[in-house]
């Protein structure tokens, strides 16, 4: 995309976060949609692009009232909101709309207007994964951090200091689920989930939403918010089966998606100020700060355990706790957006001082897909 | 993530062959782990399609497995599931041709310290149907182990 020719004008999560049994997903969609149009001053009537995952466009587009230009239906997992930022702003560019919505809503804990999940036993993971008992991301996702850390000679202490440092971070965040304190020994003395993953190393499920809404930097001076300007953009895929992930210790999806979106930002490692790392288990932030070239390979364990990603660090990293600590519904990318946005219009509960470059990259299914969106503070 | 709800049952999940599969499900009620491999690039490949995911070559062959691996990658699932009520291996074996693919390991204690990464492992069969059966691994009993 053009560096910083399109800009986030409105950012706002669901009014609840947590346990929302009173909202079905559609409704978790349409709180967050207007929360965001209020944030941005705008309504239906202003909004011509639709993007979303989880929910088809068509669905969103008819319950809110809208008429797009534009709609965007890509659905690659919880990153898949990251990939609606890239093409809403080459979409502006190019002039198919002027203003995109881009929603998410899930009732991950409650289950509330959820369809039965439609198993395809004709799929190729049907067919050589899902006969050796996985269940779901617990016993999959975690796979790869085996071999990792048999490479790089790390350990499930290196894990659990994930875990402790957003903990920590979450502490501030007054609408985090978890914000006690937790230690080393928390973590690795908790429920046994899939050895060696313990319950505090995985995600939380709660129910949620969120929505963003771009529009050209040129517009964007006008509207209430500070605009957050979209600086860089990347996306890749690389396998639906984690069993066939090429490097066992680093994603292709992360690398290239990362690659792309600084190359596209113009900017260096040391220019970024703040950074959200989809964890949906705790080896992913380690992953993904290898990948994206903030530390070497298997150095982000001890990177983390001297505290640059902790409040004070050179890197502060997943400030709102992360889908560790604040929330997770099942497609967390676009609660790291939404951080990214606090971040960088500085009204985040764990705010870190002059926030001018933010990035937030997601991955979606088991190092299926990746994401990654670079905020600037200016264009 | 998912939601924890799915109840322990007798079975596992079966699979459901296509026909770009079938070959290797035929292989596996004959003792054979059927992979494929390409005529023109000569490229070993997992999970079966009927072309060459390296040069896109539709000219591809059916080559048997020795059925020799190593553990490549392994988590113990304490959760219950699909035929598991106990605590057991989902690894990632890396084939002796190359590929790799998810298994069991069974035959042995289904714990980290039985189960280091880099074990040889070799083929077994659980036969789970009239029409399915099921490769798995086991540590390695014959001399000549995977390299
Ligand atoms: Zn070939």
């Amino acid at each position: 995309m053009k560096r910083g020719s399109v800009a986030v004008v409105g950012a706002a999560e669901t009014t609840e976060m947590g346990k929302i049994p009173s909202l079905s997903t559609i409704g978790l969609h349409a709180d967050a949609a207007l929360n965001a149009m209020a944030d941005a001053g705008l309504s239906p009537s202003d909004i011509d692009g639709v993007a979303t995952a989880g929910i088809s466009p068509t669905d969103l587009a008819h319950y809110l009232g809208i008429t797009p230009t534009y709609a965007d239906g890509t659905a690659v997992g919880g990153c898949s909101f990251m990939l609606h930022v890239r093409h809403a702003a080459a979409a502006i560019n190019e002039g198919l709309c002027t203003t995109v919505l881009i929603t998410h809503g899930e009732s991950g804990r409650s289950g509330v207007g959820v369809g039965r999940r439609g198993a395809n036993a004709t799929s190729l993971s049907s067919q050589f994964e899902a006969p050796y008992g996985p269940m779901g991301p617990p016993t999959l996702f975690t796979l790869p951090w085996t071999r990792y850390a048999h490479e790089y000679g790390a350990s499930t202490v290196d894990l659990a200091n994930v875990a402790v440092t957003q903990r920590a971070w979450a502490a501030h965040n007054p609408r985090a689920k978890f914000r006690d304190p937790i230690t080393v020994d928390d973590v690795l003395n908790a429920k046994m989930i899939a050895d060696p993953f313990t319950m505090l190393l995985c995600c939380l499920v709660t129910d949620g939403g969120g929505a963003l809404i771009l529009t050209s930097a040129d517009r964007a001076k006008d509207f209430p918010q500070k605009p957050a300007y979209i600086l860089g953009t990347g996306e890749s895929v690389e396998t639906p089966m984690v069993s066939q992930m090429a490097d066992f210790t680093s994603s292709s999806a992360f690398t290239v998606s990362g690659a792309k979106a600084f190359a596209e930002a113009e900017i260096a490692h040391g220019d970024v100020d703040h950074l959200m790392i989809y964890d949906a288990f705790a080896h992913l932030p380690i992953f993904g700060l290898e990948d994206l070239g903030f530390v070497g390979k298997g150095e982000a364990p001890a990177f983390i355990a001297d505290g640059h990603t902790a409040m004070g660090g050179s890197l502060p990293m997943n400030t709102n706790g992360g889908g560790l600590s604040y929330m997770h519904s099942g497609m967390y990318g676009m609660y790291a957006l939404q951080e990214s946005v606090r971040q960088i219009r500085g009204i985040a509960p764990a705010q870190v001082d002059g926030v001018e470059i933010a990035v937030s990259h997601g991955v979606g299914g088991m190092f299926g897909a990746s994401g990654t969106i670079i905020f600037g503070a200016s264009a | 993530m998912t939601a924890d709800n799915a109840k322990a049952t007798t079975s596992r999940r079966m699979p459901m062959p296509t026909p770009e599969t079938q070959h290797f499900w035929d292989g596996t009620l004959e003792g054979e782990l059927r992979l494929q491999r390409c005529d023109d690039c000569a490229h070993t490949y997992f999970p079966p399609r009927p072309f060459c995911p390296k040069c896109a070559s539709r000219s591809v062959q059916i080559a048997v497995a020795s059925g020799r691996a190593t553990l490549h990658a392994c988590v113990i699932n304490h959760r219950p599931g699909p035929g598991f009520d106990e605590p057991h291996s989902i690894a990632v074996v890396e084939l002796e041709e190359g590929p790799r693919m998810m298994s069991n390991i069974v035959d042995c204690e289904q714990t980290h310290d039985a189960l280091p990464l880099d074990m040889p492992l070799e083929v077994t069969f659980e036969q789970l149907s009239d029409t399915i059966a099921l490769p798995l691994f086991k540590p390695a009993t014959s001399t000549e182990v995977a390299s």
